[in-house]
């Protein structure tokens, strides 16, 4: 019964990224890669959305964006950060208005490294989080039953 | 007797075989891209997974409304499939497209709202072209009666091609393929975030899907009837006017909602019209 997997639906989010590793995720819809022979489909909507696929570092004015848009999120979802940028603060690290990776703001459970992220890794970075999906469906429906 | 089997079939096997062409769609659209594309089944996948999912709802109204779409949907491909009056069907159709909108506006988003009006400009363009194919069966057929008219050996699509052409103009609309996607914004998804279901997810989005399924369902089910006479030709027509659809999805961009209009109205007045009047003046004027 295991659905979650074959139809993730992703959410894209640039937050603050040179626009490097966004046409690499693009890149994954394209002829090419062809990420919908997965079910992967790229919506524009968090309340329909899987798997949240965030690059760049955040920075402070995007922050409660960020995470406006994962609490928006039914559950079960997931996080990927794509990009190094996205997974620690790359070069902007010490920047005074970049707060680091994703994981300051929310909790990532996929981190995809690379400048740019390339469309391979993006692509098994989201397989890893299908798994994490998966289980994260287990729990809850194991909470639902206690409750 | 023979009436209610059919509606019960039909409230069984609409879905599944709504599914299967939405899933055919998505197959062909991604090879006519040069894709592999998903597999068949993968509308049944995105379905049941939507039922998996944490169900995320503004205001408990909007359930019912879709829940009553839904119905009202079932309803509608029910008393066709039965046979029933085609006024009666189109009620019910309009009915079914009201409680939706009305789930729309009660979830408050402006996206929602964007939406729910975008919709009701779709409603207002589709509708005058569905009764006047309603109106051009009844002349032709001399019934509203749905088991009549598919049971009628007349060649209706001789005497009504102008009707039928603008019921794939409006048939474009109800479909929601592309130039007249304006109220779901199926393929651009950043315009209207996704119009009248941005606030619906997990279970309620999964009934507005299928809803869709039994939509589709009814929408070639109306085309089946200007081929009455013979049904192998009709299920041939009925394929190729899908394929037409699709084609027209990956050709056309989005248009503004007054494009929607005009097409709509312009196949009424025009293709609509103009066939009844013909055919009122040459075959049933003395």
């Amino acid at each position: 019964m295991a659905y979650l997997k074959k139809s993730p639906w992703l959410l894209h989010y640039d937050a603050s990224s040179c626009n490097g590793c966004d046409i690499e995720v693009l890149a994954c819809l394209t002829p090419l890669y062809d990420v919908e022979r997965f079910g992967i489909i790229n919506t524009g909507n968090p309340k329909h959305a899987d798997v949240l696929v965030i690059t760049g570092g955040i920075n402070e004015l995007n922050r409660q964006v960020v995470r406006n848009i994962y609490n928006q999120m039914p559950e079960p979802r997931v996080v990927v950060a794509v990009g190094i940028c996205a997974s620690s603060g790359g070069v902007f690290r010490e920047c005074y208005n970049i707060a680091g990776g994703v994981d300051q703001v929310i909790p990532v459970d996929v981190y995809v490294p690379g400048c740019a992220a390339r469309p391979e890794s993006i692509i098994d970075g989201i397989v890893q989080a299908l798994g994490i999906l998966e289980e994260k469906r287990t729990k809850m429906k194991e909470q639902e039953a206690q409750r | 007797m023979m009436s209610i089997l059919n509606a019960l079939v039909y409230l069984i096997l609409a879905p599944v075989l709504g599914g299967l062409v939405a899933g055919i769609d998505r197959k062909i659209t991604a090879r006519m891209q040069g894709r592999v594309g998903p597999p068949i089944l993968q509308p049944f996948y995105d379905v049941a997974k939507l039922f998996e999912k944490e169900d995320v709802t503004v205001t408990p109204s909007q359930n019912y409304y879709i829940l009553s779409y839904l119905v009202f949907m079932a309803v509608t491909g029910a008393l066709f499939f039965a046979g029933g009056d085609m006024l009666l069907v189109i009620f019910a159709f309009t009915l079914a497209h009201v409680f939706i909108v009305l789930g729309a506006y009660a979830a408050y988003s402006p996206y929602s709202y964007l939406g729910a009006e975008r919709e009701l400009i779709a409603l207002m363009a589709y509708e005058p072209m569905i009764i006047l194919t309603a109106v051009g069966l009844y002349l032709v057929t001399g019934s509203f009666y749905v088991s009549d008219i598919a049971a009628s050996t007349v060649p209706v699509i001789l005497y009504l091609p102008g009707v039928f052409l603008g019921f794939l103009t409006v048939l474009t609309i109800k479909l929601r393929k592309s130039p007249f996607d304006i109220s779901t914004s199926h393929h651009a998804h950043q315009e209207l975030v996704k119009g009248l279901t941005t606030e619906f997810s997990g279970a309620t989005l999964g009934k507005i899907e299928i809803a869709h399924w039994y939509e589709t369902v009814v929408m070639l089910g109306i085309v089946y009837l200007f081929f009455g006479f013979n049904p192998l030709l009709a299920i041939i027509v009925i394929a190729l006017v899908y394929l037409l659809e699709i084609f027209i999805d990956n050709t056309f961009s989005r248009m503004k909602w007054e494009m929607t209009m005009k097409s709509g109205w312009g196949a009424a007045a025009i293709l609509g019209f103009l066939n009844l009047a013909v055919l009122y003046y040459f075959y049933l004027g003395v």
